[in-house]
């Protein structure tokens, strides 16, 4: 690794002065913060004084705290060294040029919303058949409109202090999707959400998209949520999306991470949930050198239920790390989730899950389990379940296991002719299947399966001994 | 006229140990050969043998398969070649259903074979008419292989693959075991469906009751890791008279 950048010895103040000395902030989060006050004056929104407000506080906060390190219990498996050691820019502001959508994406058979490099892009989306009682807007233009409503909503759920992603969000999102919807609930309505990174230049860029999701009561969503890059220039997506589900709203909220294999992913995604509510999620992570997706899912009311459900594949040098947060604010609320991990190369896996039970929600139902499968001896996967309980009538469990391919089932496959590749990849199917399952949406079950297939060309030659 | 297949002077270990102990073996096509001998004499490492199991080491000798040498293939290059394997204990695949794994596994030896893929409908009529040859339900297709399936479930299905693979040379190791009457007797039927000029089978088996059903040209007494005793269809008879006790102490 290339020699970090140090800040020059901060000489120790005089001994009569008894001022504290201020803290030592990474040249890292130095340059973020520095970033920040160059593009104040140009960051949309920029003239209402609330928003600058709002990216001051973050700001502060992110100068207090700076980038974690793995001595920070939530970052103790992730190391965040090579993201803090790269220098990104702004994305320039004309990247205008064809985007080529990969296959699977392109066919969701949805309305689409497309951001290229964390920006909208209407020349990109196709929004003509968005149905009836869903509003689809940028939040750029709403932030430089100074939409009241957009200040209501913009960290409402999404405190900066929960991570250094989270305030760096706050700080300098320039864009992203607003998604209100109020329609009926027999009016259920998909839409497709895209980012691409396209790294076109060679200089690293980040990019911090902020979306601000909301069903009104009893109203219905299912949202394919995909990131997908080219190109082999690194870049940070560092995406933070606040979802509010109303009293029996429900929301299913497919996920696919494809990123573009030298880029860094983080995603902090906080959901509140409703009397009776539905947050139903699926995250399959196939790309980026470094992908942090980070989920947190409040029960704020009685008979809610969160659902997190996802896979993250493994290859190469790469690694990816979820971790989520289901806090039971209410009584009678469920939550179950099923994380899968296949690590093939030298890829590194990290799972953690916390189940954080107030005191008044009694009967809560939660379930949580972790399994992973190493394909090759140099893989890992690091898992750490959490279950934090202040109420007497609950039912909590959680489980992990860790196990490679049963080689008494490869040879069963293998004796009835199937070469060893397609093998390996019908039980690396059959493993994930439980949690795929619950992806209902043909088409966009369908490109998840396209993106599997797309990790396991590049994986199976690290698969093995 | 060579044999399809040949076996000589084959050794093998398990775990370092020796258990076969240089077998010679021919069977032509058409033929249907049995290997009889008690637990522990080599009968089922024998079969994965032939099939390429890992753990199963070859230490001397050849086996030739269609003139081609079997054990310098991997296990999915000799099911193309026409060897099929039923096994004493199938397997469970959970997640894998059992009617897209057939297909896959036909189409893989398909392809090999150069011939053209069957997609989902051309397959289920194939699979369908030999479902019903083995009394079994359709709705075993639309299970897991193997999985939740009864004793006599799980042969019927290796004799499915069986025959919608259509091998040139079958091993069935203890098929009869773990089977009532009737199910041996659909298992055999299965099997007896499958005899013809172009096509050997290896019958393993610890009882001569298999042999009532499936009549084999040759028999063969594997004890000790050796072939201590060959002979017709009669041999079988004499073993269940007498046992294996005799020709146990001559090994």
């Amino acid at each position: 690794m290339a020699s970090s950048k140090r800040l020059p010895d901060v000489t120790s103040p005089a001994k009569d002065t008894p001022a504290a000395p201020a803290p030592l902030l990474h040249p890292a989060a130095a340059a973020y913060l520095a970033r920040h006050d160059g593009l104040a004056e140009h960051l949309p929104g920029h003239r209402h004084p609330w928003v600058s407000a709002l990216r001051r506080r973050a700001a502060e906060v992110f100068a207090r705290q700076g980038f974690p390190t793995r001595r920070d219990e939530a970052w103790r498996y992730t190391d965040l060294r090579a993201l803090t050691e790269t220098r990104f820019d702004e994305p320039l502001l004309a990247v205008d040029r064809p985007v080529l959508l990969p296959d699977g994406i392109a066919d969701a058979a949805a309305p689409r919303l497309v951001f290229l490099d964390g920006r909208f892009r209407p020349d990109l989306s196709d929004l003509d058949s968005l149905p009836e009682g869903v509003r689809v807007e940028s939040l750029g233009a709403l932030l430089e409109a100074g939409e009241e409503d957009v200040r209501d909503r913009f960290g409402a759920l999404a405190r900066a202090e929960t991570s250094a992603f989270v305030a760096l969000n706050a700080m300098l999102a320039e864009d992203g999707a607003v998604i209100t919807v109020t329609a009926p609930p027999e009016a259920a309505a998909r839409l497709h959400l895209v980012s691409v990174g396209s790294a076109s230049g060679d200089r690293p860029v980040a990019f911090h998209p902020r979306h601000l999701i909301r069903l009104a009561e009893g109203a219905r969503l299912t949202l394919f949520d995909s990131a997908v890059g080219e190109g082999t220039t690194p870049y940070l997506n560092n995406t933070v999306a606040e979802i509010a589900l109303a009293p029996g709203a429900r929301l299913t909220h497919v996920r696919l991470q494809a990123e573009a294999g030298r880029s860094f992913h983080v995603s902090t995604v906080f959901a509140e949930v409703g009397e009776r509510g539905e947050y139903e999620s699926f995250v399959l992570a196939t790309g980026a050198r470094l992908a942090r997706n980070e989920v947190h899912a409040t029960l704020a009311g009685p008979k809610a239920a969160a659902h997190l459900n996802g896979a993250q594949l493994g290859d190469g040098e790469r690694h990816v790390d979820t971790t989520t947060v289901i806090t039971h604010a209410a009584p009678d609320c469920a939550s179950r989730q099923t994380f899968k991990s296949v690590l093939a190369g030298r890829s590194r896996a990290v799972f953690q899950g916390k189940i954080h039970v107030h005191r008044a929600a009694q009967k809560t139902d939660g379930y949580q389990m972790n399994q992973a499968l190493l394909l090759s001896p140099s893989a890992e996967i690091d898992a750490k379940p959490q279950l934090e309980i202040y109420a007497d009538d609950v039912k909590c469990s959680h489980g992990a296991t860790v196990g490679e391919l049963d080689a008494d089932q490869l040879f069963y496959l293998r004796s009835r002719g199937l070469p060893l590749r397609e093998a390996r990849a019908i039980l690396i199917e059959a493993f994930l299947a439980d949690a795929l399952e619950a992806v209902e949406d043909e088409a966009f079950r369908s490109a998840l399966g396209q993106a599997t297939a797309g990790w396991w060309a590049r994986a199976h030659t690290e698969a093995g001994a | 006229m060579d044999a399809m297949l040949t076996i000589e002077g084959l050794t093998a270990t398990v775990d370092d140990k020796p258990v076969l102990k240089g077998i010679d073996l021919a069977v032509p096509a058409g033929e249907v050969h049995a290997i009889m001998g008690p637990n522990g004499s080599g009968k089922s490492t024998l079969g994965y043998v032939l099939a390429g199991r890992e753990g199963y080491e070859v230490t001397g000798g050849r086996v030739t398969f269609r003139g081609q040498d079997l054990l310098a293939m991997e296990p999915e290059d000799r099911a193309a070649a026409g060897l099929f394997l039923a096994f004493q204990y199938p397997v469970e695949l959970p997640g894998v259903g059992n009617a897209n794994f057939l297909r896959q596994a036909l189409n893989a030896i398909r392809r090999k074979r150069g011939e053209a893929e069957l997609d989902a409908m051309q397959f289920l009529k194939l699979v369908r008419a030999k479902m019903k040859a083995l009394g079994m339900t359709e709705e075993m297709l639309k299970r897991f292989v193997n999985v939740g399936f009864s004793g006599g479930e799980k042969k019927r299905n290796e004799i499915l693959q069986m025959s919608v693979l259509e091998p040139a040379f079958c091993v069935l190791d203890e098929t009869d075991s773990g089977l009532d009457i009737d199910a041996l007797k659909i298992v055999a039927d299965g099997v007896n469906a499958l005899r013809s000029p172009e096509r050997g089978m290896l019958v393993i088996t610890h009882y001569q009751r298999l042999l009532t059903y499936i009549v084999p040209d040759r028999v063969h007494v594997l004890v000790g890791g050796r072939i201590v005793r060959s002979g017709g269809p009669e041999l079988a008879l004499e073993l269940e008279e007498k046992g294996y006790g005799e020709l146990q102490e001559a090994a």
